[in-house]
């Protein structure tokens, strides 16, 4: 039953700017002039160059007061308190990891700032420095918190809560940071029958719902048990979907992924990254939230 | 090559995965990804096409250059293949970085042509001993996404499709000086048969199963894989095994087979791409790099 679907590019489409709440963005490609007027201050995104303020790079203006920025639509991940990120270790080092965050510099976890095995007012002693690697090694996945950006632009993560940890079982999807919808939670339990941690730096983790939520060992276990079939569909295909949602330039939220997961329901699980069908399911997710907006 | 380093979690759901013939992508076992084939993507060359599978991109250019005929066939023209591993595909790369996996890809291509019955090389013959025409197959990988050798492989084929080689005359005086005559008409051009040219199939063994087609997260799942090329009426012309790994006797077996029936599917899908773009003819958009 081997499968192979081949087909000719199709040129992209000219996206109708569909008519968002709060007017029309502003939109802008390298070397558009924002504006002629001097009095606004330069933001992120922009140069000025004959006395007018031209962007550097392509997305929309925003505009704080008095200062101008453009908001890129493919970007490096910039870090800000409080943002919930999912990372890889790539480095262990003295009394601390380091952790790829799709930042322009490597983000560091602190051996202080994460909860070890055995609760929260332990001591940490010279043993656990040379245990780091037990607890985390290159490869693996955790989801994090951001403490602190130093000067430069680097990130500085905590894991001291029971929320964060080690990533066990699932599937990990690289996005654009702009593309997630910043929220009240970025973890979520859909009703689909799998769980999503939206991280703010683009990665994005799906995995099965957990079933006891009490995780006595600090997330430090992983369960190696295999996944049943009927989860791995549902993960399959909600990964799916947001790749769908991605490619269309969609916001990633709970809501378009629910909506767009249940778009997809008709069709099998390996077409829905067909163009014709992503275009149809995300058309679909589109009219829905819509309808939502009222 | 590229790689990703995977956790150990991520690895077993991947494995666990392929032995439920589900993958993480919603694929099975035997399915390749979605690919898009374009030819004549490039106008200074004979023939040009380019592969999109999934992530990985690759755009290959067929020039014809009229040279002398190898010593040993002097009635046959020659290919020559240079695969260039772009840093735009990854980092590793930059430098002299993607030199070996280049040779390694190039070293597999003149393998898998050196069978006799793969391209009419009398036909690339003008003059024996004297002028032939060779074929420099370049190739360029734009992005790396897991299952190079099949994509490059496919892409190869359809260049060579849409190869146009112009044809020559020779003309000879009373004295036997020859001269080499262009035809007026740049329409008027031969074409290869492509019929024959085999396309590789790559089995990644992960588990207890084999997958073909594998992502970039699958290979680094795999120890071993099977690289096998097999022509449109799947005989198997050309087998390699990549990978530290070893394989069982038997297993080897099953992925032949395996890869036997998908590499037939391969060529007859990418066959009806080529003859429904050439049938489009000049009526058809171009997409080229815009798309």
């Amino acid at each position: 039953m081997a499968a192979m679907a081949m087909r000719l590019p199709v040129a992209r489409k000219p996206v109708r700017q569909s008519a968002a709440p709060g007017g029309e963005k502003h939109l802008v490609a390298p070397g558009d002039i924002i504006t002629t007027d001097t009095g606004y201050m330069r933001g992120h995104g922009t140069y000025v160059g004959e006395e007018k303020l031209i962007a550097s790079v392509a997305g929309a203006v925003e505009r704080v007061n008095k200062l101008v920025y453009v908001k890129a639509l493919k970007t490096r991940y910039n870090g800000e308190v409080g943002d919930i990120v999912v990372g890889r270790i790539t480095e262990v080092q003295q009394k601390r990891w380091k952790v790829e965050t799709n930042s322009r510099l490597d983000s560091v976890l602190l051996l202080s700032s994460m909860n070890l095995p055995g609760g929260e007012l332990r001591r940490r002693s010279a043993e656990d420095e040379l245990a780091m690697r037990d607890y985390l090694q290159e490869g693996d996945l955790i989801s994090a918190e951001v403490q602190s950006v130093f000067s430069d632009g680097a990130v500085s993560l905590h894991t001291r809560s029971l929320k964060y940890g080690k990533l066990g079982q699932g599937v990990l999807v690289q996005v654009s940071p702009s593309l997630v919808k910043r929220q009240k939670t970025h973890f979520h339990d859909l009703p689909c029958g799998a769980s999503v941690i939206l991280g703010n730096n683009g990665f994005i983790w799906i995995y099965p719902t957990p079933e006891q939520k009490d995780e006595e060992a600090g997330g430090f276990t992983t369960n190696l048990e295999p996944v049943p079939l009927s989860d791995r569909e549902v993960i399959s295909r909600l990964r799916n979907c947001i790749v769908a949602l991605v490619t269309q330039k969609m916001m990633l939220f709970d809501t378009s992924i629910l909506y767009c997961y249940e778009a997809s329901l008709p069709h099998q699980i390996k077409d829905i990254l067909k163009p014709e069908v992503m275009e149809e399911i995300v058309l679909e997710t589109r009219q829905r939230l819509l309808d939502l907006e009222g | 090559m590229a790689s990703v380093v995977l956790s150990e979690a991520e690895k077993l759901y991947i494995v666990h995965g392929v032995q439920e013939d589900l993958r993480v992508d919603g694929r099975g076992c035997e399915d390749y990804r979605c690919a898009e084939v374009e030819t004549d993507v490039v106008s200074n060359t004979s023939g040009s096409a380019r592969v999109k599978l999934g992530h990985t991109d690759i755009l290959v250019g067929v020039k014809a250059e009229m040279g002398t005929p190898k010593l040993e066939k002097p009635d046959e023209g020659y290919l020559e293949f240079f695969v260039d591993c772009s840093a735009n595909a990854t980092p590793e790369f930059e430098g002299r970085g993607g030199e070996e996996l280049g040779t390694e890809i190039a070293n597999t291509l003149y393998r898998i042509f050196s069978s006799e019955s793969c391209v009419d090389l009398k036909s690339l013959c003008i003059n024996p001993r004297e002028h032939c025409w060779v074929l420099y197959v370049d190739v360029l990988l734009l992005e790396c996404g897991g299952n190079l050798f099949d994509a490059i492989s496919i892409a190869v084929k359809a260049a060579l499709f849409n190869t146009r080689i112009p044809k020559v005359r020779v003309l000879e005086d009373e004295e036997g000086s020859k001269e080499i005559e262009l035809s007026d008409d740049p329409y008027d051009c031969i074409r290869l048969n492509v019929d024959e040219v085999p396309c590789i199939v790559t089995l990644s063994k992960i588990g207890y199963r084999h997958v073909v087609d594998a992502t970039l997260q699958e290979e680094a799942c795999s120890l071993a894989s099977l690289l096998i090329s097999v022509t449109s009426k799947g005989a198997l012309t050309c087998m390699k095994k990549v990978g530290k790994g070893s394989l069982d006797p038997e297993s080897i077996f099953e992925m032949m087979e395996t890869g036997k029936r998908v590499g037939k599917s391969l060529h007859t899908s990418l066959q009806k791409i080529l003859d429904e773009e050439e049938s489009l003819g000049t009526t058809r958009q171009k997409v080229g790099f815009l798309g």
